[in-house]
């Protein structure tokens, strides 16, 4: 009656050599490009959140006397047209970028996630309706689905983060759906339906462990692709307002002084390719090692 | 056997009503969930009180919701996306005017993308786990990763900054100056390219190995066909079917990216239309924008539907 594990549950699991959940791990230890892929999406989180710790230099503090100063001992890679420490713009950034690109992948879960299953189990009428609403929302490029519902909510991080993580619920819904669809069949289900447990246990208990791995490779691909929308909206104008330090926004300064003082547009663009290779990285590795299938 | 795909593509048609019903109510949304009165976007805070009343009523403002709705799908029906605040200028025109350089744009992009991709990953495919299989593999990874706002500037850093060989920025129009409209034109669309590119490398060669792996695949080897041949006749023919599937979603992002190319480069299409509408709060502008690119991919969808159908003669059966 309590919440413990049932009796008849642990002895059955302990004797398999080899959990599948291990198993994929070890794949994932093997692959050296995912391996890659880790340490540059744990170094860019772990960047961010230590951001203050490691840069002294004030990130919106100008100094009129060092305008587009090439890397220097005070500034490790320079300072801007307003002469901002670019080491100390960038590593906010990093803050930035990360933090909207998990707060927006977690949004998209929170929605997509209850809307793909109910979609999936229930079928029929409900599944006819939330699926078209789902196409509609994907039928729009998602840069551009973006850039109306920023223009809704207005500019900045906020707003940002809402647009970005209604454009990606559409696919974490489809995504549900189908492995909802495709495991309800099965004989397990049945036999857990047949068992008289409820259709909302049988999804949460016994369907949903089966969407994780494939969730899991979307989230990381999503994360990639919502950093980049979130410093293309920044780049654009219309993500973060200036003077926040958003490395889409660091690009479109620099593009003003392409001839002059090139370092500014190359360290921000370097920061945003290395965090996306991670996360892509760290999707392929994921997707080889969760999908045995695809391994020979 | 064409009837077969009549009756398919006639039933996706309909199946892309409710859909585009669903779009249109979005794109509605877009402009009346913004914040702020569009009278003031228009006359200004301090205008009299009966010409606000006026335009508010010449507007259709003073409506409930379900019926501006309605009158302003059946505008829309009719080709009419309304007037441009900024530019006191049908929005229609204004996008049946910057429409081309974006369809360049993105056209071009398709190509220098499909020119890279396929070769790079048949060869990629063939030389499996060599060097070269190695190397399109990284190219691939790192195309799909640097986003176009930054790949752009690096490309006029390097060939227009340094080398000098190629215009910076800038357009000139295909009909009247042809050289130089392809000497702007390459610079953005090698950037907006590279991304499709990247991805597309990458599902040729994950689907060209897969066929090669199949039973008839041995068949072709053991009856002694070269490998030329085993690979161009007989996978590559079955990789193309989902490769085509993809084209649809590629346009989508292309469309999606060329507001950022046309932004990097000066290039006057309907990306740069939207954004300056965003700058500008000049959202009818904005609407007509994203409902005609949402109605272009839904059109591109439905094409692929239609070729899938005509590669693919299992689906006629179902």
């Amino acid at each position: 009656m309590s919440s413990s594990i049932p009796a008849s549950d642990s002895p059955e699991r302990r004797p398999a050599p080899q959990a599948p959940r291990h198993r994929a791990l070890g794949r994932l230890a093997r692959s050296r490009f995912a391996l890659v892929g880790l340490a540059i999406v744990g170094l860019t989180a772990l960047v961010g959140l230590v951001a203050p710790l490691f840069v002294t230099a004030d990130p919106v503090a100008m100094n009129f006397g060092a305008l587009l100063k090439g890397p220097s001992r005070d500034h490790l890679l320079g300072t801007d047209q307003f002469g901002r420490d670019v080491l100390a713009r960038l590593v906010w950034g990093a803050r930035l970028s990360v933090s909207i690109g998990a707060v927006a992948v977690a949004l998209a879960l929170v929605v997509g996630l209850p809307i793909g299953a109910l979609s999936g189990y229930a079928g029929g009428a409900i599944d006819n309706v939330l699926m078209r609403c789902m196409d509609a929302l994907l039928a729009f490029p998602a840069l551009l689905l973006a850039l109306g519902l920023v223009a809704i909510m207005g500019p900045g991080s906020t707003s940002t983060t809402l647009a970005i993580g209604i454009v990606y619920t559409p696919g974490v819904a489809r995504l549900t759906r189908g492995v909802v669809l495709a495991e309800r069949p099965q004989e397990y289900v049945q036999a857990a339906r047949a068992l008289g447990q409820r259709d909302r246990w049988v999804l949460a208990r016994h369907i949903m462990p089966n969407c994780v791995s494939a969730l899991l490779v979307q989230a990381s691909v999503n994360f990639a692709n919502a950093m980049v929308i979130e410093a293309g909206l920044s780049f654009l104008g219309i993500g973060t307002p200036p003077p926040t330090p958003s490395w889409g926004l660091m690009l479109n300064e620099a593009r003003a002084f392409m001839t002059s003082a090139r370092h500014v547009a190359i360290a921000p663009g370097v920061a945003i390719s290395l965090a996306v290779l991670g996360w892509n990285l760290l999707g392929d590795g994921l997707r080889d090692a969760l999908d045995p299938r695809l391994t020979e | 056997m064409s009837g077969g795909v009549g009756t398919y593509l006639g039933g996706r048609l309909l199946g892309a009503i409710p859909m585009l019903f669903l779009m249109s109510l979005v794109v509605f949304a877009i402009v009346y969930l913004i914040p702020g009165d569009p009278v003031d976007a228009m006359l200004g805070q301090d205008a009299e009180r009966s010409a606000r009343e006026a335009l508010r009523h010449e507007l259709g403002l003073d409506q409930p919701l379900w019926r501006q709705y309605v009158s302003w799908l059946a505008r829309v029906a009719q080709g009419d996306l309304g007037r441009s605040i900024r530019a006191q200028q049908p929005v229609r025109d204004l996008i049946v005017e910057k429409l081309p350089a974006t369809l360049l744009l993105t056209t071009s992009a398709a190509v220098i993308a499909l020119l890279i991709a396929f070769p790079a990953g048949i060869v990629a495919a063939v030389k499996r786990n060599t060097l070269v299989d190695l190397l399109a593999m990284v190219g691939a990874l790192l195309g799909v990763s640097i986003p176009s706002f930054w790949s752009g500037i690096m490309l006029i850093m390097i060939f227009a900054l340094t080398l000098g060989w190629l215009p910076a920025i800038g357009y000139a129009s295909l009909t009247t100056d042809p050289v130089a409209a392809l000497r702007y034109l390459v610079l953005p669309a090698l950037t907006l390219g590279s991304v499709m590119a990247g991805s597309v490398t990458r599902q040729v060669r994950a689907q060209l190995l897969q066929e090669l792996g199949r039973d008839y695949v041995r068949t072709a080897r053991s009856k002694g066909l070269g490998e030329p041949g085993v690979v161009v006749r007989h996978a590559l023919r079955n990789s193309l079917i989902p490769a085509v599937t993809v084209l649809g979603v590629q346009f989508s992002v292309l469309l999606g990216g060329a507001v950022i190319t046309e932004q990097i480069f000066a290039w006057p299409g309907v990306g740069q239309l939207a954004v300056n509408a965003i700058v500008n709060r000049d959202y009818p502008v904005l609407q007509g924008v994203i409902l005609t690119v949402a109605l272009l991919v839904t059109m591109v969808n439905l094409a692929v539907d239609a070729l899938y159908v005509v590669l693919d003669p299992r689906l006629r059966l179902s």
